[in-house]
């Protein structure tokens, strides 16, 4: 129950693919990071709906596969 | 409406404010479910929680019912509000607060 950082990148950019991915593990175990993800598809949307596009790119992984991705998402300046 | 749907209908309808975490608030079982109550802790409200692993069908439930694949989860007045991630977000920019009394949700006591 692993995954790289690389493929999560990987899946936020081919769903979202103007988007600033920074992703930071917490730990070392291929299971707990930090991402902020910043893209002009979050505009006019609440923060639920921003994340949810985020969880949407990860297919299903987000709570499986992936256990702990705190998660900072924003519109571009 | 399945009969597990109908139970955390139920449950957050007749809770103002309602966590659904991993533990309990005194003994949470994850870092992102002790953040959660931390924050609610400092909200100062008065709140409700239900442990997820105690119960299998609310813990799967819970995500298809809000269509959010993490726990915890937070409801006010009914209404999802979000993860701990957004929890913080929120509290760090004094919406939760505000949040909390613009639905004029009790204190803690």
């Amino acid at each position: 129950m692993a995954m790289p950082a690389a493929e999560i990148e990987a899946l936020i950019r081919a769903a979202l693919p103007d988007a600033e991915v920074e992703i930071e593990a917490l730990v070392d175990d291929g299971d707990h990071y930090r991402a902020r993800v910043v893209s002009a598809a979050f505009a006019g949307k609440s923060r639920v709906q921003q994340h949810k596009l985020v969880y949407e790119a990860l297919g299903g992984r987000m709570g499986g596969e992936l256990h702990a991705l705190q998660l900072v998402t924003a519109v571009p300046n | 409406m399945s009969e597990t749907n109908a139970r955390i209908s139920q449950i957050v309808e007749n809770n103002d404010v309602v966590l659904f975490m991993k533990g309990t608030p005194l003994f949470p079982q994850c870092g992102f479910s002790s953040r959660a109550v931390a924050i609610l802790d400092h909200c100062g409200v008065a709140y409700e929680s239900v442990d997820v692993l105690q119960d299998m069908e609310i813990r799967q439930g819970i995500k298809e019912f809000s269509d959010w694949p993490t726990i915890p989860q937070l409801y006010v007045k009914g209404e999802f509000v979000g993860g701990s991630d957004i929890m913080m977000e929120m509290y760090q920019a004094g919406e939760l607060q505000q949040l909390m009394d613009e639905q004029q949700v009790a204190k803690a006591s």
